[in-house]
């Protein structure tokens, strides 16, 4: 083994003295670096001391190499002695290297230095005295005592730094420093510079914080309040006092809405969602939710706002599920568009217009650009090798073809995908392909495809980005993603498909192609906008005066960074690009991911059959939405989260400052004589509320949401430190507190109101019936504190804004929607049965089934029940009981009811 | 996670049944057992090393002298400032390229430490995050699918294939 050490390493020290006990046992090679070499290929800062084992495995750590040495000699390992190595890494070490930092590249001196390390030396010296051991474990020298006399060394070394006063650690620094290979390792590493050998190594290293500092903690941190200047709080107040009045006019409401010259005109977009699947929970926050919130802020900002989105309806996907169904292509977008429409309605998402790209304009839209791509040279036609099927006379698109996977063998690969190994599969690759439409086998043959040329419109398209994306509020995973596509270098992609739902493509020799979806979907917003005004260029040929939002997930960055870009740059038509792409990462389910095919997970239209008000669900998708980093559903959570901050802090603050009114001052918004505290805390609110509006500008949505519940826990704070449900009983001056604390925190109430709207559209309209608040106020949002609710308004009947979320509840409907440790037995179902959603079980179990289940269950109940009059082993207890849960779960579904909640804590 | 949570699942994942009870020292709450016969235990990687001999599992500690002197070096982990654990995981990264565990081919008391002590960071990894530190995700998946590690922590999703590779 090879031991590397360095001059001036203060690690090298106790493993220095310790490679003694080694000798004899193994060979050991000592080889001197510079403290700057990387010895250890896999870390990222040099590090020395290193041990290189015979193994080829690296030991880096001063106390790992120390151990490992004694452990050579035969020493077995102690708690006292690993107590001790743990607090030397953990409470000596930091306080250490603090103090040396200070000593050798600072230049500090006497108290500056010994003060961090005072009291690690105080507690050795301590432990000394009080086992009275001349040794840190005991009678004889061991580890502890080298790796700490290493450590303490360079310091102690210098008289001044060894408190006369601590003489227990005295006199073992002066035993040990005596002992041979003590002394040696101190020449080799100190060069008899003393403490300053350390400064070439110590300068290199990063400054130690200060061992006083805080512990860092991954709790969200308390809001700490900000300090705030005179001239803060006096415009907060001046603000606050000219009320209503600076309120501007409402804007009219047009319709259709069009872009204005001189306003800031913002269009926005969401993903348009495939038209025959039921979006799920994360399909709804990636991007129909998230946009909503922001057009709802928009138009809160008097922004001119135009807020579309629509089903995509074109493709396999739909050609083959009309097939299932034994319907036409458009009876199935039909029947799905309107189930859409309806999960988005129930959520209270507000577009303008909400359409469908089965439509002509999506043909004359997609047509016009292409024929200018073709023109312009930016289209080429090239042969493809595919598959084709003699009997139904056409070529197949891949999802038309099905086979045995060429990677795993399993049998029901799909042309473009394995279902089961996950890997993308080349259609002709497959092994026996079979038709899916009438199960004959196809043939290889070639054919004719068109595709656009990226690598011709790349320069342009880097040119855009390069204007667009500095100061723009692309999310960083969507500059990543577009990035990456750039670096590789673009590849011409395929625009055409053997199908026949699709955009067919204007061209001889394709008449029997369409559009491939990926081409013709993002001209969707276009074809949409045009169904909803005639006007629609000047919404899409408008750059210089329209603000393009679009919101996705993260997997559709590429069309709209990339694909659309390219394609509308080619077309030349002054076309109106993205300026900002808000793309949100991914949202999973409990533990797992959302799976329709399990029946795993909420999907938009199950979400009304919980009983869970819309609202709820926006806050708590809104809470959790995946804005930097995945995140997950979890039923316990939206417990939580609805009964801690909805509950307890919001609705509690709001209720409790209408309430006041009500109950104390007749319904009338009492006077109020604001103190130095009040004009602080409209300061406070004033900061928060700007804070609310600078995250909502960056479109941070999830952030913003939290200044909403800082206030609102200002507020619950003010009435609780001000009792005005006391002082309304005390003298003139008490009352008249009483009123002022009243007044403002209605006031505080009247603009969370406003600040919700985006979050909670009915809670909001709630709370403004309730008090009544005046109608611009409700529409518009400033960036400042108003008085919107001055002294003698009258409010409306106060009622509780919000439910309590009940345990069992939860527990119900999260069994009821599988995840968690439901997984498996979902899993199973999904074998025995094509459809497992747990919804169609209940209907097709028949009476004799629910009868064998009874039985079942009665015999298990015997099982379990002889088992623990035995007092049998437990574990067999518990796997019989589960058993038992199991088939009155399978019981409860087969006759509709909601499973039991399991009684007791769960066992897992 | 505070270290006497940590020690606590330890406990359980060792099948000890006797809950011990901990107190806390000082303001970074370092764990202390008082055990029945002989002094009190400070500190998180102590304790445990004398809750796995307790527990009679000394195999955990490591059998080579190599594997007994590693089972330590993750000890600081724990305490990592966040802004350094993306250094400290781009160097497990690293180091796990060619090891199924921490020791390398043994399961150890380091494995089960670091996988408590890492568990809120790799909780809050993006997907991309994940997949840059590959052989950690495989470490850590690995990990607490060991029977009786997790416990009621969240399983962590580690997506298999791979999202931000640069083929397209």
């Amino acid at each position: 083994m090879r031991l590397f050490v360095s001059e001036g390493a203060p690690g090298c020290l106790p493993v220095l003295a310790a490679a003694g006990r080694a000798r004899g046992r193994a060979e050991l090679l000592i080889s001197t670096v510079g403290p700057e070499d990387c010895v250890v290929p896999f870390l990222t800062r040099p590090k020395v001391p290193v041990l290189q084992l015979d193994s080829g495995n690296y030991l880096f750590s001063t106390s790992a190499i120390c151990r490992y040495f004694f452990l050579l000699s035969g020493w077995e390992q102690d708690d006292l002695t690993n107590q001790w190595l743990e607090w030397e890494a953990t409470e000596l070490q930091p306080a250490l290297s603090a103090a040396l930092y200070y000593l050798v590249v600072q230049g500090k001196k006497g108290e500056d230095v010994l003060g961090s390390v005072r009291r690690a030396l105080t507690y050795i010296d301590h432990s000394l005295s009080r086992q009275n051991c001349p040794f840190l474990a005991g009678e004889t020298e061991s580890l502890a005592d080298i790796v700490l006399w290493g450590a303490l060394y360079p310091l102690l070394q210098d008289p001044a730094y060894l408190p006369e006063e601590l003489s227990a650690l005295h006199s073992w620094f002066q035993t040990l420093s005596t002992q041979e290979p003590c002394q040696r390792a101190a020449e080799t590493v100190l060069k008899q510079q003393g403490v300053l050998a350390l400064r070439p190594y110590l300068q290199k290293q990063p400054q130690p914080s200060s061992p006083e500092g805080r512990a860092v903690t991954n709790e969200p941190e308390e809001e700490e309040l900000a300090t705030l200047s005179e001239e803060e709080i006096a415009m907060a107040v001046t603000a606050w006092e000219n009320g209503l009045e600076s309120l501007p006019p409402l804007r009219p409401q047009q319709n259709p809405v069009l872009p204005v010259t001189g306003e800031r005109n913002v269009l926005i977009t969401s993903a348009l969602p495939y038209v025959n699947n039921v979006p799920h929970l994360g399909n709804i926050i990636g991007c129909v939710l998230s946009a909503d919130v922001f057009a709802r802020y928009s138009r809160l900002r008097q922004w001119n706002t135009l807020y579309l989105c629509g089903t995509d309806e074109y493709g396999t996907a739909t050609e083959t599920k009309a097939m299932e169904e034994g319907l036409t292509p458009q009876e199935i977008c039909d029947k799905y568009h309107i189930i859409h429409a309806d999960i988005y309605r129930w959520f209270n998402i507000s577009f303008d217009t909400f359409g469908r790209t089965t439509t002509p304009q999506q043909t004359k839209i997609t047509q016009d650009i292409f024929q200018r791509l073709l023109t312009r040279g930016f289209v080429l036609q090239d042969t493809v090798e595919q598959l084709r099927c003699e009997r139904c006379a056409r070529f197949l698109a891949d999802r038309f073809v099905e086979g045995v996977c060429p990677f795993c063998g399993y049998e029901e690969a799909r042309g473009d995908q394995c279902d089961k190994c996950g890997k993308l599969i080349n259609a002709v690759e497959l092994k026996k392909p079979q038709c899916k439409v009438c199960r004959s086998c196809p043939v290889v043959q070639s054919t004719h495809h068109l595709f656009l040329d990226l690598p011709k419109l790349e320069k342009r398209l880097e040119e855009w980005l390069g204007r667009t994306l500095p100061g723009s509020d692309w999310t960083p995973n969507a500059r990543f993603i577009t990035r990456s596509w750039l670096r590789d270098g673009l590849k011409p992609r395929c625009i055409t498909r053997d199908l026949k739902w699709g955009t067919p493509v204007p061209l001889e020799g394709f008449e029997d192609k369409v559009f491939y979806v990926w081409f013709d979907a993002t001209i969707g917003y276009l074809s949409i906008t045009a169904n909803y005004t005639d006007q629609w260029e000047r919404w899409w040929k408008n750059p210089e005066q329209v603000d393009l939002y679009q919101f996705m997930a993260k997997d559709n960055v590429p069309f709209h960074g990339i694909v659309f870009p390219c394609s509308a740059l080619g077309a030349e038509d002054n076309y109106t690009l993205v300026s900002h792409l808000i793309a949100t990462e991914y949202l999973n389910y409990e533990d797992g991911k959302f799976s329709k095919s399990r029946g795993v997970g909420v999907f938009g239209d199950m979400a009304q059959d919980t009983g869970i008000p819309a609202d709820i669900w926006r806050f708590y998708l809104l809470y959790i939405r995946p804005e930097g980093q995945d995140s997950a559903f979890s039923w316990t959570d939206l417990l939580l989260k609805n009964n801690s901050e909805l509950l307890n802090n919001l609705g509690n603050f709001i209720n409790r400052a209408g309430m006041f009114v009500s109950k104390f001052f007749g319904g009338y918004v009492p006077e109020m004589v604001l103190t130095p505290d009040d004009q602080r805390l409209l300061a406070h609110v004033t900061l928060e509320l700007q804070r609310y509006h600078q995250l909502l500008e960056k479109v941070r949505i999830r952030d913003a949401l939290r200044s909403i519940l800082t206030i609102s826990r200002h507020g619950n704070q003010y009435i609780q430190v001000n009792e005005p449900w006391k002082r309304i009983k005390g003298s003139e001056a008490d009352r008249q507190r009483a009123g002022t604390v009243t007044g403002l925190a209605v006031n505080i109430a009247a603009l969370l109101s406003v600040m919700l709207q985006p979050y909670m559209p009915t809670v909001s309209a709630t709370i403004q019936a309730q008090l009544q608040l005046p109608p611009p106020a409700c529409s518009i949002l400033l960036t400042n504190f108003l008085c919107t609710l001055p002294a003698g308004h009258q409010i409306g009947t106060v009622s509780p804004l919000f439910q309590k979320l009940e345990n069992d509840q939860i527990e119900s409907l999260r069994q009821r929607f599988g995840g968690g440790q439901l997984e498996e037995t979902f899993d199973l179902k999904a074998k025995t049965s094509p459809k497992p959603a747990v919804i169609e079980t209940v209907t097709t179990a028949g009476p004799q089934q629910i009868q064998a289940l009874m039985d079942e269950v009665t015999k298990q109940g015997n099982i379990v029940r002889e088992l623990k009059a035995q007092k049998a082993d437990k574990n067999q207890v518990a796997a019989e009981v589960a058993k038992l849960l199991d088939l009155k779960k399978q019981l409860a579904v087969a006759e509709g009811k909601p499973p039991e909640a399991p009684k007791g804590k769960k066992k897992k | 996670m505070a270290a006497a949570a940590e020690l606590s699942l330890l406990e359980k994942s060792l099948g000890l049944s006797k809950g011990n009870k901990y107190s806390a020292q000082g303001e970074r709450q370092i764990p202390v057992l008082q055990t029945n016969n002989g002094p009190s235990l400070t500190g998180l990687t102590t304790i445990a090393a004398h809750l796995v001999k307790q527990a009679n599992k000394e195999y955990l500690l490591g059998s080579t002298a190599e594997e007994k002197a590693i089972y330590r070096v993750t000890q600081i982990d724990g305490h990592s400032s966040k802004n350094d654990i993306h250094t400290l995981l781009k160097d497990l990264n690293s180091y796990l390229e060619d090891k199924v565990s921490l020791t390398g081919y043994n399961f150890t008391l380091a494995d089960i430490l670091l996988y408590y002590g890492l568990h809120r960071f790799i909780v809050d990894l993006t997907v991309q995050e994940k997949e840059k530190y590959l052989n950690v995700s495989r470490w850590f998946c690995h990990i607490q699918h060991y029977p009786g590690i997790r416990q009621h922590l969240s399983s962590v999703v580690f997506i298999k294939n791979r999202l931000y590779t640069n083929s397209h």
